[in-house]
């Protein structure tokens, strides 16, 4: 009786298909950015990041568009390798940090595209404005990492206009826009 | 005359005086001025570079300023000077050399928390120590606008109350320091 029901179990196991897991993204290894870059006079580009967020998601390789994430990020930490620029960049005429010391990311939509890719739809808080934005997303990898864990890792990239984050400064017309690059790799929960 | 005696200053301390009086007050300008540059003004480069020149230039000064008041100290308060006077005046040059070195110290800490230096014109620069506390440059800025509004406003006070001295009161304590003999 006990071998029937351990194998019934096992069997029910077996067939139940893989479900969405949930990950946490590795900040605590740094293994995920939040950078961004922005043109300079229209010459080159500079080049930023958060150095503190936070975020999780839950992804099904089988079942892509009920996957989601969400990710917090502390705008106090945003490093240009410059300390009067990220002084600026921390003040009223960018990122308002003290008002708005967290920016955050929540999806809301994915749409499956070709291979690996998809858009992520989802709100972009940041400088205290909501606005939904479309991150172009792909899988660049999963598996089993060499230290017992499991891992899936995506980048993905997007466009934002800073007047419609509120960000009014003005950069010059080549600076009018940033692109927001995320590499995240969630570790397994 | 170059050393101060008892009754009056010499040349070396009206120099100084005036000199740094005419930078703060400057410096105070152009620093008031230059954050609300915009980012395609032809100063946005220009005037931080000078303001930061030109403040590790006066905190030389005020270094040998310092210095010369122990080798050649000012001369004693007019007589006819009550002893309220001599006490708030002398708590209120302490305040101006005190705020003077606060904002130097604290522009230094602005600008120095990536550890890069602060170039004083094409002369020389003055190395940084990287950030030396959490938050460095948004804290030292801070005391920087609070210490430079606080001098300015007691620079003034201290201005008009030499003008006091000199159209109410009627005395020399103005002229003196422009190195007159009373």
């Amino acid at each position: 009786m006990k071998k029937l029901l351990l194998a019934a179990s096992m069997a029910a196991m077996m067939t139940i298909p893989a479900q969405a897991a949930d990950y946490v993204i590795d900040t605590e290894g740094a293994h995920a950015f939040v950078q961004f870059k922005i043109s300079h006079l229209g010459y080159s580009w500079l080049y930023g990041r958060f150095n503190t967020f936070s975020g999780d998601f839950s992804y099904d390789a089988n079942k892509l568009e009920a996957s989601k994430i969400q990710l917090t990020i502390d705008t106090n930490s945003v490093d240009s390798n410059h300390a009067e620029r990220d002084k600026h960049l921390r003040s009223g005429d960018f990122l308002n940090v003290s008002k708005h010391p967290k920016a955050t990311f929540v999806s809301t939509k994915i749409v499956p595209k070709a291979g690996e890719s998809f858009d992520l739809h989802g709100n972009l808080t940041l400088n205290g404005v909501t606005k939904e934005v479309v991150i172009a997303a792909e899988k660049l990898g999963e598996g089993k990492d060499p230290w017992g864990g499991y891992r899936a890792g995506f980048a993905g990239t997007t466009t934002l206009t800073l007047k419609d984050f509120a960000i009014n400064t003005d950069l010059g017309p080549a600076s009018a826009t940033v692109q927001l690059d995320l590499t995240v790799e969630g570790v397994r929960k | 005359m170059l050393k101060n005696s008892s009754s009056h200053y010499g040349l070396i301390s009206v120099v100084l005086h005036w000199l740094v009086a005419l930078t703060v007050f400057g410096l105070f300008g152009v620093g008031f001025w230059m954050v609300d540059l915009s980012y395609y003004s032809e100063w946005y480069r220009t005037a931080p570079y000078w303001h930061k020149s030109v403040g590790i230039l006066l905190a030389i000064a005020m270094l040998l300023r310092v210095l010369w008041r122990y080798f050649s100290p000012p001369p004693r308060a007019l007589v006819s000077h009550k002893g309220w006077e001599k006490r708030t005046s002398a708590v209120v040059q302490f305040c101006l050399y005190l705020g003077i070195f606060i904002l130097v110290l604290s522009g230094y800490l602005i600008s120095t928390e990536d550890g890069r230096p602060i170039a004083v014109f094409t002369w020389f620069d003055v190395p940084a120590l990287g950030a030396l506390f959490a938050n460095q440059a948004d804290i030292a800025g801070l005391v920087h606008e609070y210490v430079a509004y606080s001098l300015i406003t007691l620079a003034v006070l201290h201005g008009l109350a030499a003008l006091k001295h000199h159209f109410i009161d009627k005395d020399n304590t103005l002229k003196r320091m422009f190195g007159r003999k009373p």
